[in-house]
């Protein structure tokens, strides 16, 4: 795979790559030659940006998956030093053990005591079989859910970051009650009495993303995907074949700006060009600055009415005919 | 040697590893019905009249809405709600409309659940009745709106609700729509639950996915048919996750009361009489008087 700053490119990316290829080939003639090159070099710069505009403005919602499955995009634990102060991490569901793929803690934000929730996937192998690629066991939504009855009784807002596939379908989540866990989060969280946000931040994979998902508001960033089921599963089921995922892609409607023309979430947060993985650090203080209005818009509200707001939210989707 | 061992222990594996989900066509219309599970031949008559349980193996056949209504409901007591509700196709996937229509025309109902009032020895309830012959009972915006109505109803009315599940989970041609069915009925039912009110799960086969995941496992009470598979993830998805063979038992109601994740299994024939029971026991002076 190509290489780009050193980050790994995706295939929509492939023309950039090979243009830029092209000019720093020409660059490096040009500093060795006699012969001046600057008048060609710069117009293919200019096609360069313009191509790069072209491509990035563009994203079709299948290079939008792939943004959102880039191994060095930023996850919780990047997000929260850029983003909180005083992070605390808070470990284990008192009942079973300590899941890794949900990471969850107190920290302030601008001065306000918050408490902080997010699947947590590795970038690495051993960091991904430390945290099992992100897919919590029941335990991760048993502490999620301990964590939030304890914002609610400090009354500090809770922020939730969704990035995983899905909750893990293995035999233990099952023998613990996989379904009993998210379940109960999604009652639990309807009831919560302090404002609840919940941002997509990478892949929002089926219930397993939902158990963090009843918030007072859903945002997503630009290129995340909030889906019922992967593409590739959906392509698998529907076509028999999941070559086909990108297809599903599209027909499923996952991408952000999708749930959002759905009135699914409240708001899209828009992401540095090409990705939060090019620049985590201007991505946070876009996350940041997200939290800060939504957080405006909530903090005013009473227990009854956040509660109430949360009920009117979720209860007006769907789409049918009387 | 082991690879002739290994010939007969897949025939073996492939055995134990199928769940009958065939069973709802393989019940016939006619004179005679064959068990799936112990391959008894019962007169269909019979059968009905013993709530579609094998008299031999006490084997449970899927039933649909309207014979949970019959086997259960105090007779003439039952009113439907909201059948006029209708999918829409709101990802336009080819086909789709016409496959609910043809379900629709096939059950008899709008959608993959059937809900209303109805009474349970005199006491009044509310009820929602998955069928999993309607597109295997999956949940889409209608399934989701029935049940929220259905629990909102029994908030109003003041009137335990009780759903019986059966669902292969949330429906994938409305696509994040059915998700966010999960949240929506799990609001309704938290504030049924702030009013003081009843809410017991009877999950039968199949209750798996998004519909295991959400309300048919936050019963105040949760039970379950006997055999039934019940579970999050399908089995073949976790046996490809972890490498490993499942137990034969495994996600069927035994298996889940085992790990405690249900009240009680309950047979058929004692449905009603436990169902009523927990009511009573949940309404106020009916203890003392009854």
């Amino acid at each position: 795979m190509a290489k780009k700053n050193g980050k790994k490119t995706m295939p929509f990316e492939e023309p950039l790559i090979q243009l830029r290829t092209k000019i720093s080939e020409l660059k490096e003639y040009t500093a060795n030659a006699e012969v001046d090159l600057s008048s060609e070099i710069k117009s293919l710069e200019d096609r360069f940006s313009k191509l790069e505009e072209e491509i990035y403005e563009n994203m079709k919602p299948w290079d939008r998956v792939q943004v959102a499955r880039h191994p060095e995009r930023p996850t919780t634990l990047d997000y929260i030093p850029l983003i909180f102060n005083d992070f605390i991490e808070l470990h284990g569901d008192r009942l079973y053990g300590d899941d890794e793929a949900i990471v969850s803690g107190i920290a302030s934000f601008h001065g306000q005591p918050v408490t902080i929730i997010g699947h947590q996937r590795g970038k690495d192998t051993k960091e991904n079989v430390r945290r099992n690629f992100g897919m919590p066991h029941p335990e991760g939504y048993r502490k999620a859910l301990r964590l939030m009855k304890q914002a609610e009784k400090f009354k500090r807002p809770i922020i939730c970051l969704i990035d995983t596939k899905g909750a893990y379908p293995g035999k233990a989540a099952e023998e613990r009650g996989q379904s009993e866990a998210i379940a109960r989060n999604l009652v639990e969280m309807a009831g919560l009495e302090v404002p609840v946000l919940s941002i997509v931040i990478g892949e929002g994979g089926s219930g397993g993303a939902l158990a963090l998902g009843v918030g007072n508001q859903i945002l997503m960033l630009e290129n995340s995907t909030f889906s019922v089921i992967s593409p590739e599963g959906a392509a698998s089921i529907l076509w028999k074949d999941s070559a086909l995922a990108q297809t599903a892609a599209e027909a499923m409607k996952i991408t952000a700006p999708d749930l959002l023309e759905m009135k699914i979430i409240e708001h899209m947060i828009p992401e540095v060009r090409g990705g939060a993985h090019h620049d985590p650090q201007r991505q946070a203080a876009i996350i940041s600055e997200a939290i800060r209005r939504s957080l405006a818009e909530l903090n005013g509200m009473t227990a009854e009415e956040l509660i109430d707001q949360r009920y009117r939210k979720f209860k007006s989707i769907g789409v049918f005919s009387e | 040697m082991a690879m002739i061992r290994d010939i007969f222990k897949r025939n073996k594996d492939s055995k134990e590893a199928t769940i009958p989900t065939k069973s709802a066509k393989d019940v016939p219309e006619g004179l005679m019905t064959k068990c799936p599970s112990c391959k008894e031949i019962t007169l269909t008559k019979d059968l009905d009249k013993n709530n579609k349980v094998c008299p031999k193996c006490d084997h449970h056949f899927k039933m649909t809405a309207y014979e949970r209504v019959n086997s259960l409901l105090d007779a003439g007591s039952f009113e439907s709600m909201d059948d006029h509700l209708k999918s829409e196709n709101p990802l336009g996937f080819p086909g789709y409309t016409e496959k609910v229509q043809a379900d629709s025309e096939k059950t008899g109902l709008n959608e993959a659940v059937l809900t209303g009032t109805g009474q349970l020895f005199g006491h009044p309830i509310v009820v929602a009745i998955m069928d999993s012959h309607f597109r295997m009972g999956s949940m889409g915006s209608v399934v989701g709106e029935k049940i929220t109505r259905a629990i909102e109803a029994a908030t109003e009315r003041k009137l335990p609700f009780i759903i019986f599940t059966a669902s292969g989970g949330a429906r994938m041609q409305e696509g994040v729509l059915s998700l966010m069915q999960m949240a929506k009925t799990s609001v309704a039912l938290k504030r049924h639950s702030n009013e003081g009110l009843l809410f017991v799960s009877v999950l039968t086969h199949p209750t798996t996915g998004g519909v295991s995941a959400s309300f048919a496992s936050v019963g105040d009470i949760n039970i379950a048919e006997p055999k039934a598979l019940i579970g999050f993830a399908g089995r073949r998805v976790i046996e490809q996750t972890v490498r490993e063979k499942l137990p034969e038992d495994f996600q069927t109601a035994e298996f889940l009361l085992a790990h405690g994740q249900l009240d009680a299994v309950v047979h058929r024939a004692s449905m009603k009489d436990t169902l009523a029971t927990i009511v009573r026991l949940h309404t106020k002076g009916a203890v003392t008087n009854g």
